[in-house]
């Protein structure tokens, strides 16, 4: 699974990459996080509000920093809504 | 810019920035629990009393702080200190608790709108028309000034006219919903009325005023490459009144949770000026007499950014020693309306020249409602 944050690298953009770090060691899942800080990349993936999490590709959250508990909810439905 | 709205403060006071963020129900809940009518019933059953009480505690203040200033304190009436601790005790929880009031409905509000929404009302509608939709938009959409980039690109590439989007980038900072409860519970309901009617206008004719211009080549070139918004999935999910409860109850927590230093600061010193401080001090530098205070005001304003919170104290101040309505108005609007990190943010997606017709227009507009209300009152 691959997970991306995306936000420009503002305070709530590294709260949310944190959150989702925990997420993925409590569930206890194969994941790669990486954090996307360009503007021009970040629009392609059509976000109007960052901080945004994408699970493979998709946009899942968008802004707001999550909760844990969202973040493995999501993970755990292998990335469906 | 890496900056978010957290940190974003430039120059005067440090308040913490609060943004209108939080935001927006999630793209794509997760929880789309099937809703409860118990639950639906529980809320009601807890959130009427609580209605009621906060009402009978409401009314309760002014004869709380008299009796607590004349009767637990014992001070004498008519002396400086008297006047000013009477005011801070009524002052302080009044504000506090309309804030909290303001806010948390406010949060339910703008959990019926996200920027997609917003964009699909807006991509619609001819200008003119689309002035005025984007500048109401703006005031009720969870928004961020560090999202202004995306948004605007999310706007413009869907279809929604750049003097349109220009309206809505306008009016979400200068109508905000803590200034306007913050100068209803300090200065009553016009002064409020007069903020939140002249930051639409100045909204919609300066979103309107772009669009004539016709500058869409002082966008940046990529912008329009960028694939064009689509609307992921159509409507949100259903979002249950228990999402919006909570969602109400977020932003209470974050907004006045964060604020809430900054205006007990401010009404302190508010407090401290309404008993000792002697009328008309200001008068003579930013009263209707001086024509030049007005655009001095907005000059001093645009390099500023604070927030609301942060600036009605200072507002309060001025207004308490005897600036000028206009004046003052002009000023609290180009500091929060107009921001330095707010430009250098947008440069990313504007040309020099549009940023400055931007901020050219919104400060002309600004100008104009300070002298009109420095003539008028």
């Amino acid at each position: 699974m691959k997970i991306a944050i995306l936000g420009t690298g503002c305070p709530k953009c590294k709260q949310t990459a944190e959150v989702v770090r925990r997420a993925v060691e409590q569930a206890g899942i194969e994941a790669t996080i990486h954090k996307v800080e360009d503007i021009q990349e970040i629009v392609k993936f059509k976000v109007m509000m960052t901080p945004a999490v994408a699970v493979d590709g998709q946009v899942r959250i968008s802004g707001k920093v999550p909760t844990v508990e969202e973040v493995k909810a999501l993970l755990a439905h292998g990335g469906e809504a | 810019m890496s900056e978010c709205c957290e940190r974003k403060t430039v120059g005067v006071s440090e308040p913490g920035a609060i943004c209108r963020e939080g935001s927006g129900p999630v793209v794509a809940s997760v929880t789309t629990t099937a809703v409860d009518p118990r639950t639906t019933a529980k809320y009601f059953g807890i959130g009427l009393p609580a209605l009621g009480a906060w009402w009978l505690i409401y009314r309760g203040l002014f004869p709380f702080a008299k009796w607590f200033t004349f009767s637990l304190l014992t001070l004498a009436p008519g002396s400086h200190l008297t006047s000013a601790v009477e005011f801070f005790i009524f002052e302080a929880p009044k504000v506090l608790m309309l804030l909290t009031l303001v806010v948390f409905a406010v949060g339910i509000v703008r959990s019926f709108f996200t920027p997609e929404r917003a964009r699909r009302i807006l991509a619609g509608n001819r200008e003119s028309a689309g002035n005025v939709l984007a500048s109401l938009l703006g005031v009720v959409t969870p928004f961020c000034s560090c999202s202004a980039v995306p948004l605007f690109i999310g706007f413009v590439t869907s279809g929604v006219p750049l003097g349109v989007t220009f309206s809505f980038l306008v009016s979400a900072p200068m109508v905000n919903e803590i200034a306007l409860v913050l100068l209803y519970g300090l200065f009553g309901w016009k002064i409020a009325a007069i903020y939140a009617g002249t930051g639409l206008a100045i909204a919609m004719v300066s979103g309107w005023v772009i669009g004539r211009l016709g500058m869409e080549e002082h966008v940046e070139e990529w912008v329009y490459a960028a694939p064009a918004g689509k609307d992921e999935g159509g409507e949100s999910p259903n979002v249950s009144w228990r999402d919006r409860v909570h969602f109400g109850l977020d932003s209470v927590r974050d907004i006045v949770g964060k604020v809430w230093p900054y205006v007990v600061a401010g009404i302190a010193v508010g407090a401290g000026i309404h008993g000792y401080v002697p009328e008309n001090f200001m008068a003579g530098i930013m009263g209707a007499g001086a024509w030049w205070s007005v655009p001095l005001a907005v000059l001093i304003g645009i390099p500023m950014y604070s927030n609301a919170a942060g600036i009605i104290p200072i507002v309060q101040a001025l207004l308490g020693k005897g600036a000028a309505l206009g004046t003052v108005l002009a000023f609290m609007m180009s500091v929060i309306g107009l921001s330095l990190p707010e430009m250098i943010i947008l440069r990313k997606v504007l040309k020099v020249r549009l940023i400055a017709t931007f901020a050219g227009i919104v400060g002309v507009g600004i100008l104009i409602v300070g002298y009109l209300f420095n003539a008028m009152l």
